[in-house]
């Protein structure tokens, strides 16, 4: 996974940095099939593969498919992110270690999801009771967000083609 | 892509098996993996398939686009439609336990009801993106 | 310390700065949206592998299982990948946008006809 994103950055080819990039998605829902997490997995393997891939696709196709030659030193950004890594590994050590029961992050209302949701809410499936019912305002949210951003897509691309047809047929409503 | 033969009675035969499987994952949720963010990505990359295959025109007589705006804004009224409806029941904004006789009836209902909304949202947003996406590339180039 | 210890968090912290790399480094606006991919898929990476307890299961109630991962993290991300590619399809669309306006999608030609026209 980790050399796939390297590949990334090298590649100029923009056609195979969105396939690369399709790749490097799969290997995340791998990975987080491995770490238990299948929902997520599931969800990475239909999104990050298909769709976002498709609509890189549709991107490249409107725009160009080849990076120019950057003309700048990539010596200052390798700097500073290679000093932020070395911070950020520096705050890794005070981490709980991979897969300790003790981690803090286990003790405040997941283990309340894990025994109740069982009786209180219903389905099996604790990710979809927590999702829907325990954290209905933040998924309400998440699907307000996700609105929008069609809404603002709809803005950016729909407005054009449509001051663009009514030139060609006038009168002619375009949605 | 009109002639690629094997594509198109390949992807025939997919995709109703990829549409029955989105349904299967929206409504099967509560007990596997599964729910309405995958269902309607799933259902819409099954739509964008068809796209793909025979042509953008053919799938915007199909679904037209503004039955997927009227989705995008149906699905996430379904939601907040619900939080609604537990308010007027007695309960607490986005609280299911009202919506039935017994709590844990409620919370089933709810919960199928705004997965449902969700899907139909996810779907909608995926599929009115990529019909923009496409009718950018079939318009006259301005440069 | 056994095997995996820190390390999925240098792997996250080796992810992100690829991201974060690409996207200061890289002109290509196309290029710049795949770099945050990344970058989003390492905090990803991050809660996930946060959230698995040794000799867990997924979390799915059944009977005889004692130890769940932990679910919060899992919904959290699985809303947030959604999310994701809903902002990922704003951002392309702006780029979309660009090129129309600038007939380029290069960072430096941006700039320098902005300073044609400003002249």
């Amino acid at each position: 996974m980790t050399v796939t994103a390297f590949a990334l950055v090298r590649l100029r080819n923009l056609f195979a940095v969105v396939m690369l990039s399709g790749i490097f998605s799969l290997l995340a829902a791998v990975l987080y099939v491995v770490l238990d997490a299948v929902d997520v997995a599931f969800t990475e393997a239909a999104v990050g593969a298909g769709i976002a891939t498709v609509l890189m696709l549709g991107t490249l196709a409107l725009t160009t498919s080849v990076v120019k030659e950057a003309p700048q030193k990539p010596i200052a950004p390798l700097l500073i992110v290679s000093l932020t890594g070395a911070l950020l590994i520096f705050g890794t050590l005070d981490m709980p270690p991979y897969g300790d029961p003790s981690a803090p992050i286990h003790h405040h209302v997941a283990p309340r999801y894990i025994e109740k949701s069982g009786s209180e809410v219903g389905p099996p499936n604790i990710v979809t009771s927590v999702l829907a019912s325990y954290r209905g305002y933040d998924t309400l949210g998440e699907v307000t967000v996700i609105f929008t951003a069609a809404v603002g897509v709809l803005i950016l691309l729909g407005g054009g083609r449509r001051s663009r047809k009514k030139r060609r047929t006038a009168g002619k409503t375009g949605g | 892509m009109k002639f690629k033969s094997i594509l198109r009675v390949i992807s025939k035969l997919l995709i109703p098996a990829i549409m029955l499987f989105a349904l299967y994952v929206q409504f099967h949720g509560d007990f596997g993996p599964g729910g309405g963010f995958q269902a309607g990505v799933i259902f819409a990359s099954a739509f964008i398939l068809y796209a793909l295959i025979f042509d953008i025109d053919t799938a915007r007589k199909v679904v037209p686009a503004w039955v997927m705006r009227v989705g995008l804004a149906s699905g996430l009224l379904l939601y907040a439609g619900v939080g609604v409806a537990g308010l007027l029941l007695g309960g607490k904004y986005l609280d299911y336990s009202v919506l039935a006789d017994e709590p844990v009836q409620g919370q089933h209902l709810g919960i199928t009801l705004i997965e449902f909304g969700v899907g139909v949202t996810v779907a909608s947003a995926m599929i009115t993106i990529f019909y923009l996406f496409a009718s950018q590339s079939e318009r006259p180039a301005d440069r | 310390m056994e095997f995996p210890g820190l390390f999925n968090y240098w792997i996250v912290v080796v992810l992100m700065m690829t991201g974060f790399y690409i996207v200061i480094a890289q002109g290509n606006l196309v290029k710049k949206v795949v770099g945050l991919n990344i970058f989003q898929v390492s905090v990803f990476v991050f809660y996930i592998s946060m959230s698995k307890i040794r000799g867990g299961t997924a979390p799915i109630l059944d009977e005889g299982i004692e130890i769940y991962t932990n679910p919060l993290p899992h919904v959290l991300i699985l809303t947030a990948i959604v999310v994701g590619v809903a902002t990922t399809a704003l951002a392309l669309a702006l780029v979309v946008r660009i090129r129309d306006a600038y007939g380029t999608i290069e960072e430096e030609e941006i700039g320098q006809l902005e300073q044609e026209e400003e002249t």
